[in-house]
């Protein structure tokens, strides 16, 4: 039989189980506005694309780490120092866990000027936020495996702010650190969190989220909709397959180079092995993505009033949390008019605030 | 014209593409095969065979990054202890006239307990665990 | 009336009642009545429940004679009955070695303690001072302490080792006291900034010599100038023999220069270095001119160690370079301690006084260096092979990234919908 006849048979027999032509067509129609921020779609896919690569990565550590404080910094080594590519592995895996929360926070500010998030994408968004909410569990959580200095004392440090919530921050800490230090229990716990429970949730969510997506189509900023209104079908548009696909494509490729290029010229230290018993070095700080928080509660004072200014300092990060959450909620008036400038005023002050203090925590 | 062009980019692209996968999966390939010496923590290590080490002598291992002495008493008893001395971390020997530990460095002199015996030395030699399986010798950390 | 015996019996058993429990073992009337007292009278009762003789069962009444059982003063306190008073200090020593001398009566307390305590203080200098009367010097109490005597052990002790030098720098380090005797007061300040006191004071490093290691302590005698290598070589052995063989030693003999005080002074003994062999703080030229062999041999001495210091400095940063990028070089690391140690052979070696001497640890140090310098760059050349690595890659990127941009060119070019 001829090469292109097999071709027929054997997709035919998938084709009579798997129902494939549907999803053949719906791809097939699936298109991406192109206007002048069309380069912005491209962070979510590459955001995806970098959680791939750690779910890669990190599948291959598992291989080789062990999650108790006598081996993980030791196992680590091991990786880096005797493992084939382990150095690549590695460093690979810390770098994109970095450029993953730095394409997701660029993904979700684009969203927010883009107006993305608008009705009837709430959905998408709060699916969107509580992913970033994983990430940034995934990064707190993997931070401290490698079980150096700093991961030790980040994550002291990080538990104890969790310590200071009212109410429920003592049961919060003891959950977290799985005792009332932060010890074996604790890297036992986070090892579980980081490659089971985490993996679990951020599945779902991004089924979720990847489903509505697919659902909504892409969304079009207000001044497109504008732009042509009354005449929606000359918008320009980008077939996804192959055209929006390739140039992903060519995205991600680039990130590849880059994580390998980083991975090659700037690897990832190894640090010295956690000892409970020493003292904090000075200048201990959270990995980036917790520097402006971080930052902000060194600047309140201990006490506001008679109020404990790491309470208020939390309390506040609550607050916005919340309000950015319900963003969709309150960034339309009750006609349904976009809030303009309230919404790119509080966007932009945001990241101002975020860039600015996390700087400032770098560098002081 | 079109038709060089379109072979030229199936050929960027198909060779391209192969390359950068391989480029990818021969290291994760790499990566899955153990290496040589498949542990991780020098919580243990072989130290050799029983025959290499003859009765009240010591010799010097490599246990991590860091040196320990191996001492074999007579033909069936064993010490084992971390070679680095307390004093200033050089690395002591085996005296076998006298059975004891000795630092070239600054006179120190240790028992067969790593306890220190004159000089120096502020605190005893770390002692390890020795354990003949078969006719190989393992030092291993005390639990 | 209530016959007085009978009142004081009274007084007594109630006192008895009220007193401690260690004092209920046996009666010592010499502390209950001074307890009750004031000022100096009190004081040597309120410190004797602490006294290492209290809790041996000796009382007031074993060095100050008199009659423990007795209530009344008179007797209790009764010349007949052997009574001294306030001992003299001229006649401590003899009063205490009549039982610290007393082999069989010691031994019986504790089986290995000295009881030569009194023959060698009579050869001291202190000794031989009270003897002849003078009272200003010290005797047993001044060091030990009197009625609250702890053991040498407990660190409370006035002469346990941590606190030793300034029990005697009470004396040696005033100036009014010791002016008469034309000693200097400078010892104790001197002392405290040696290693020795750092080790003892910081550290607590209980072995590490105050004044009665060198000095002795009952016996107490500054050593001969002759011996000085000897007192130094209890403790620091290999420095002691290599100066003996050195020829240092009959030279600092014939000019009545002390061995190892003459480099390193007697009590300000700071931590060496190997400045000490040449520059501004070189103590060999304080006697060797640079042109003369002497000199020369500092010169060569000091720039052959800092040599190895100095290539075994160079390994160091290659190797931590090659860590710390994640390349496998702890072998070498290994390697390089050994490096160290020859480092501090050499230092040890310089004590023979002669470059043959040096030269050994200092040629095996370099050799050890050179070798894990080797073993560091063939790291980085590893380090250098990833790169390759990297470069090859991109290069496969690159490639397909213009695959696939052309691709895309093509497509778009082939006039699909596409709106520009």
């Amino acid at each position: 039989m001829s090469n292109s006849g097999i071709k027929r048979r054997v997709g035919g027999w998938f084709e009579e189980r798997l129902g494939l032509d549907s999803i053949r067509q719906f791809a097939a129609h699936k298109t991406v506005p192109v206007h002048s921020a069309t380069y912005w779609y491209y962070f979510g896919g590459i955001t995806l694309f970098l959680f791939v690569i750690q779910v890669l990565t990190g599948v291959l550590l598992l291989l080789y780490y062990r999650p108790t404080p006598a081996e993980a910094y030791e196992s680590v080594q091991f990786i880096v120092t005797r493992v084939q590519f382990g150095w690549l592995v590695r460093s690979i895996h810390s770098w994109s866990a970095n450029l993953m929360i730095l394409t997701a926070f660029i993904h979700m500010f684009s969203v927010v000027f883009l107006r993305a998030f608008r009705r009837p994408r709430e959905l998408t968004w709060l699916s969107g936020v509580a992913l970033l909410g994983l990430a940034l569990g995934f990064g707190f959580s993997g931070y401290l495996l490698p079980w150096n200095t700093v991961s030790y004392f980040a994550t002291k440090v990080g538990t104890d702010m969790a310590a200071s919530v009212p109410l429920v921050g003592s049961h919060l800490a003891r959950f977290l650190r799985g005792g009332e230090d932060v010890g074996g229990a604790t890297l036992t716990r986070f090892f579980g969190f980081h490659v089971a429970v985490l993996p679990g949730l951020t599945s779902l969510l991004l089924l979720v989220h990847l489903g509505l997506v697919q659902k909504f189509g892409i969304s079009l900023p207000p001044w497109v909709e504008t732009l042509y209104r009354g005449r929606e079908k000359n918008i320009p548009q980008m077939p996804f397959f192959p055209n929006f696909f390739l140039r992903e494509l060519m995205a991600w490729y680039v990130a590849l180079g880059v994580l390998g290029s980083l991975a090659a010229i700037f690897p990832w230290e190894l640090g010295e092995k956690a000892d409970p018993f020493a003292s904090a070095p000075a200048g201990i700080r959270p990995e980036w993505y917790f520097l402006a928080p971080f930052y902000t509660l060194k600047l309140i004072p201990s006490h506001v009033g008679f109020v404990e200014g790491e309470l208020l300092g939390l309390f506040g990060f609550a607050l916005l949390a919340i309000g950015w959450t319900a963003l969709p909620f309150w960034a339309t008036n009750q006609q349904g008019a976009d809030r303009a400038r309230l919404v790119t005023g509080t966007a932009i002050a945001l990241l101002a605030y975020l860039v600015t203090f996390s700087l400032l925590g770098y560098w002081r | 014209m079109a038709q060089d062009r379109r072979t030229l980019i199936r050929w960027l692209l198909g060779s391209g593409f192969t390359a950068s996968i391989i480029s990818f999966l021969y290291p994760a390939i790499k990566f899955m095969n153990p290496p040589s010496v498949p542990e991780a923590s020098t919580n243990e290590i072989t130290a050799g065979k029983v025959q290499d080490l003859k009765p009240n002598s010591g010799k010097i291992v490599k246990f991590g990054s860091r040196p320990a002495l191996l001492i074999r008493l007579n033909e069936t008893e064993w010490r084992a202890f971390s070679a680095v001395c307390t004093h200033l971390n050089c690395t002591v020997q085996f005296r076998d006239s006298t059975r004891q530990s000795w630092c070239a460095c600054h006179n120190g002199f240790y028992d067969l307990n790593g306890k220190v015996v004159s000089g120096p030395p502020p605190r005893p030699l770390e002692e390890f665990v020795v354990h003949v399986r078969g006719d190989e010798v393992v030092i291993s950390r005390r639990a | 009336m209530i016959p007085q015996t009978v009142f004081r019996n009274s007084l007594a058993s109630i006192l008895f009642l009220l007193l401690p429990i260690e004092v209920l073992e046996a009666k010592d009337s010499c502390v209950e009545c001074h307890g009750a007292m004031e000022g100096n009278l009190q004081a040597p009762a309120l410190g004797f429940p602490t006294d290492v003789h209290q809790h041996r069962g000796f009382g007031c009444a074993d060095c100050h004679g008199g009659d423990r059982n007795q209530d009344d003063p008179e007797l209790a306190m009764s010349r007949a009955r052997g009574f001294l008073g306030k001992i003299k200090r001229t006649a401590v020593p003899q009063l205490c070695a009549r039982c610290h001398s007393d082999a069989d009566l010691i031994h019986k307390f504790k089986p290995q303690q000295r009881v030569d305590q009194l023959a060698q203080y009579r050869t001291s200098v202190h000794g031989k001072k009270l003897a002849a009367g003078d009272e200003a010097v010290a005797n047993c109490v001044d060091c030990h302490s009197v009625h609250n005597i702890r053991e040498v052990r407990d660190p409370l002790s006035p002469v346990h080792p941590l606190n030793l030098p300034e029990t005697c720098a009470r004396c040696h380090a005033n100036q009014t006291h010791m002016a008469k005797y034309k000693i200097e007061t400078n010892q104790f300040q001197d002392y405290r900034k040696s290693v020795h006191w750092e080790a003892l004071a910081k550290r607590g490093d209980l072995s590490a010599p105050s004044c009665a290691s060198c000095h002795g302590n009952h016996g107490a005698t500054p050593p001969q100038v002759g011996s000085v290598a000897a007192v130094c070589g209890t403790c620091h052995t290999l420095f002691e023999e290599l100066y003996n063989k050195s020829p240092h030693k009959p030279v600092f003999a014939s000019m009545g220069m002390g061995g190892c005080v003459v480099c390193h002074s007697n009590h300000a003994v700071l931590a060496p270095s190997d400045d000490m062999l040449s520059g501004n703080t070189a103590v060999c030229a304080q006697c060797h001119e640079p042109s003369s062999a002497g000199g020369k041999a500092a010169a060569e001495m000091a720039q052959s160690i800092g040599n190895l210091k100095a290539e075994l400095n160079r390994s160091e940063v290659i190797l931590t370079r090659a860590r710390r990028s994640g390349m496998e070089v702890s072998e070498a690391l290994l390697e390089l301690r050994e490096g160290q140690e020859a480092l501090v052979k050499a230092r040890v070696a310089v004590h023979a006084f002669q470059i043959s001497s040096v030269s050994k640890p200092v040629s095996e140090g370099i050799a050890i260096s050179r070798e894990t310098y080797r073993a560091g760059e063939s790291a980085m050349k590893e380090r250098g092979f990833r790169r390759v690595g990297l470069a090859i890659s991109l290069l496969a990127i690159v490639a397909t990234l213009a695959g696939i941009g052309l691709a895309i060119r093509s497509i778009e070019g082939k006039g699909q919908e596409t709106h520009e």
